[in-house]
């Protein structure tokens, strides 16, 4: 039986070629290895190899023909004294025998459904009831993350924290504090200033089953990293098929300061809140912070856990229970309300809550909710309190542009367009790099003001 | 006194040790102690320069502690003698010069207004980027200063760029970059190391090892701590010097500013140095003893070593240095007292620079 020498791909978006040369002429013997024939595209030159053994039968596309399509059989190759056979219908395809190298003998594929599987729904838990009787105790989002950090540590030996000045000095935001006294250095780690050095080095420990805290001394250090957290981190589990996975937490103070100028004041939110293969929690309160770290730190996939050093010196009430975890990528609604639906997340929930306080004395009820995750995004909160209020406003720090508060505003006009009696308000950072003047900070800066703003237009009043 | 501006002049690397080298010094025999020979101009220049430098920083620490500058505000006390030394070397406003955040003292060194400087530290519209940048994000076309880089390693590439386009335009200037030695761990320093030498850019690599890198000390940070040896397995040449003597530092410049300006490629100095105030004023520096920091001081200082000099040779008498000192504290108190009235930009400054 004659076998198809096909038109081969050069690149993945060859579409065509030019034959250039034949090397061999009919009648001639060919041995899988020999080179056959030279063709060329716009971006390279390349020879074709035999994959079978044989006599050339026949030679179907001349020397020097140009627009030679992908897939077009150029020549058949068979046995001694075999004749040519017929030549195939037009318009059938190409039979997938033998092809020019570089490509493989390829097997017919098993037929799969051509049609796109909707996205599996992803269903938040609940969060854990907190047993009556129950007592709180006052904390700062420092201690409420440093406790969430030991106690992981302590119960699971393969935790351990690496990143810029986490030990001996004790955290440059003084997270970290006395994790060295109490784990050594074995598991609380200096680095040298090298952020994708140290992410890559996390990654790889995380591959090999460690379940690595990498803290970034800032969010925006970690774009020399970031590559590795997309890249490697992120999308390792997709490329092999379910094999490897990635138990990392990347974690340290985002967003704005004060007054620490354009390259180190940006909220990253959104930029992560993009990918798939992350997850990313961004906690207010401290009790928040407590939980989602925790979580962070059990979950098997790569966690970006956005802090705000604005936050950490903040005080909240934190339940005195031994193992506090919160499931992630469950929104919490901070306050009811039934006139406007308030959204934020991070330090944008602290406009939110005041913005709410100050509104009550207008005379609007605003419900606030506290996104606390932003991937996976708990849409359902939100869509079922704007049922509700049939109105709604997000609040975020970050850019305008592609910002979290544009994929709410994109998912509730898709799941309760019906109900929305205004449009979605937005209240975002100015579209500026952040100005290091006092004055003109304070004008990249969300405001209270400008929720309260915000509310009153899509409540027209 | 005749002050002569850097470029008119150019001093002589003298290969015979200092005088004062043998005397007290930690002799560390890859660390090179040669010196520039400095005459009395040389001398006066260097000890009125380095001043500037020091009351400037001071008055910074105490602008910030009225809470006029805010932020992070990176202080160069002890450092004055690197930018000094190297700025001596280079042809002001043509050779470009690029730094970390820890950069007021190299925009004094290149000529750069102090009160232009201190006004951007307050914030004000007088400021060397009117007032957005800050005390970390400042720069100047005219004297060749490409900036105050906030992101640690982030200046070096930048810098064998602008060495890339001198050498693109066939010019001879060279480009000097400084930074730390935490930063000289970063991967892109050695990217551009390799880029650097393969393309023999013009380009001197200033690493000013201060010790410590926020609370790391270089042992606890880096493999080779050699610093000149950074460069070896691209054959870029090295130099450990001495940068706590001012004509050390112009020695060492000399030689990097004449191998790179002749088309060799890059060049490597490392400049040992120390700070004396913390990482940035939030920081406690609980990573080093007192009576470290208090040797350096009184041992090394890049100041009182000229100073010395001027008396005992008989140059300067202690009236001359105290003329000199009054001179540069009102220039000091003429840039805080500029940068404390000025006013904020206009809130329409928002909205403008973002593209062109
Ligand atoms: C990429 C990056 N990582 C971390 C930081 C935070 N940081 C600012 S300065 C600094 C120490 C740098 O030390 P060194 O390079 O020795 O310079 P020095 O401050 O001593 O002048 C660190 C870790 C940063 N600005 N950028
Ligand atoms: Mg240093």
């Amino acid at each position: 039986m004659a076998i198809d020498i096909l038109m081969p791909a050069l690149s993945p978006t060859m579409e065509e070629g030019t034959l250039t040369k034949w090397l061999k002429k009919v009648g001639d013997t060919v041995k899988s290895g020999d080179v056959i024939a030279e063709i060329e595209t716009d971006k390279a030159t390349m020879e074709i190899e035999a994959v079978d053994e044989g006599k050339l039968l026949e030679i179907l596309v001349a020397d020097g023909t140009e627009g030679v399509k992908v897939n077009a059989v150029i020549a058949r190759v068979g046995e001694e004294g075999e004749t040519v056979a017929a030549k195939p219908e037009a318009g059938e395809a190409p039979k997938p025998a033998a092809q020019a190298a570089p490509a493989e003998k390829s097997q017919p594929m098993a037929q799969a459904s051509s049609t796109v599987p909707a996205a599996p729904a992803v269903k938040a838990e609940a969060d854990p009831d907190i047993p009556s009787g129950t007592q709180f105790e006052s904390k700062t989002v420092r201690e409420a993350l440093r406790e969430a950090m030991a106690e992981e540590m302590r119960r699971d030996g393969d935790v351990f924290l690496m990143g810029e000045e986490v030990a001996e000095y004790q955290g440059a935001y003084k997270i970290s504090q006395g994790l060295l006294d109490e784990f050594g250095a074995r598991r609380v780690i200096d680095t040298p200033i090298t952020e994708h050095g140290f992410a890559g080095i996390g990654v790889g420990a995380a591959f090999a089953g460690l379940k690595p805290i990498v803290e970034f001394m800032t969010f925006n250090f970690a774009m020399q990293a970031i590559d590795q957290i997309i890249n490697s981190a992120a999308k390792t589990l997709y490329m092999s098929g379910g094999q490897m996975g990635c138990p990392i937490v990347f974690r340290g103070p985002n967003g704005a300061a004060a007054r620490v100028g354009a390259q180190h004041s940006q909220d990253y939110s959104a930029w992560y809140g993009m990918i798939p293969g992350l997850k990313v929690v961004m906690p207010y309160s401290a009790a928040d912070a407590k939980g989602l770290l925790k979580a962070a730190i059990r979950d098997p996939n790569p966690v970006i856990f956005l802090e705000n050093e604005v936050l950490y010196g903040h005080h909240f009430d934190v339940p005195k229970l031994d193992d506090y975890v919160l499931p992630i990528g469950k929104a919490r609604i901070h306050k009811a309300g039934k006139d406007v639906t308030i959204v934020s997340f991070g330090m944008g929930m602290s406009y939110a809550i005041k913005a709410a306080e100050e509104l009550a004395g207008l005379g609007i009820d605003a419900e606030v909710i506290d996104l606390r995750t932003i991937r996976p995004m708990d849409v359902e909160t939100v869509v079922n309190s704007v049922k509700k209020t049939g109105r709604c406003v997000t609040v975020e720090e970050g850019w305008p542009q592609g910002s979290v508060g544009s994929e709410l505003a994109y998912q509730i006009q898709a799941n309760v367009f019906d109900y929305l009696d205004a449009p979605v308000g937005r209240v975002t950072g100015k579209d500026v790099p952040m100005p290091y003047a006092a004055n003109l900070e304070k004008l990249a800066l969300p405001t209270i003001g400008d929720v309260i703003e915000a509310v009153r237009a899509v409540t027209y009043r | 006194m005749a002050v002569r501006p850097a470029t008119e002049k150019r001093s002589r690397a003298s290969s015979a040790p200092s005088r004062t080298q043998k005397s007290g010094k930690t002799s560390n025999p890859t660390v090179n102690y040669q010196v520039a020979e400095f005459d009395k101009d040389d001398e006066f220049k260097a000890y009125r320069d380095m001043l500037l430098i020091r009351r400037f920083e001071e008055k910074a620490g105490q602008l910030y502690g009225m809470g006029l500058i805010g932020g992070f505000c990176h202080l160069y006390i002890g450092q004055e003698a690197v930018v000094i030394g190297i700025q001596k070397a280079l042809r002001t406003g043509e050779d470009q010069i690029t730094t970390s955040y820890r950069d007021h003292g190299h925009m004094l060194a290149c000529g750069m207004d102090p009160k232009g400087v201190m006004a951007e530290l307050t914030g004000r519209r007088g400021g060397y980027s009117r007032g957005k940048g800050g005390s970390m994000h400042m720069f100047s076309r005219e004297k060749q200063f490409f900036g105050g880089h906030g992101i640690v390693g982030a200046q070096v590439p930048i810098g064998a760029g602008l060495a890339f386009a001198d050498k693109y335009r066939g010019t001879d200037n060279v480009s000097v970059v400084y930074f730390g030695d935490g930063a000289a761990n970063q991967g892109q320093v050695y990217e551009t190391f390799n880029m650097a030498q393969l393309w023999k850019l013009p380009v001197i690599f200033v690493i000013e090892n201060n010790r410590y890198a926020m609370g790391t000390s270089v042992s606890r940070s880096s493999a080779q701590t050699d610093f000149a040896k950074r460069g070896e397995s691209f054959n870029i040449p090295g130099e450990q010097v001495d940068g706590m003597d001012v004509r050390a530092v112009k020695a060492a410049a000399d030689r990097a500013v004449e191998w790179a300006r002749a088309g060799n490629g890059p060049y490597i100095l490392e400049m040992q140095t120390y700070r004396y105030r913390g990482h940035s004023m939030s920081d406690p520096a609980k990573y080093r003893t007192k009576d470290e920091v208090q040797k350096m001081r009184d041992e090394r200082d890049p100041i009182e070593q000229v100073r010395k000099r001027l008396v005992e040779k008989g140059w300067a008498s202690e009236d001359d240095l105290k003329e000199i000192d009054k001179t540069v504290r009102a220039v000091v108190t003429e840039a805080a007292d500029f940068a404390s009235a000025d006013a904020e930009p206009d809130p329409s400054e928002l909205w403008t620079d973002i593209l062109r």
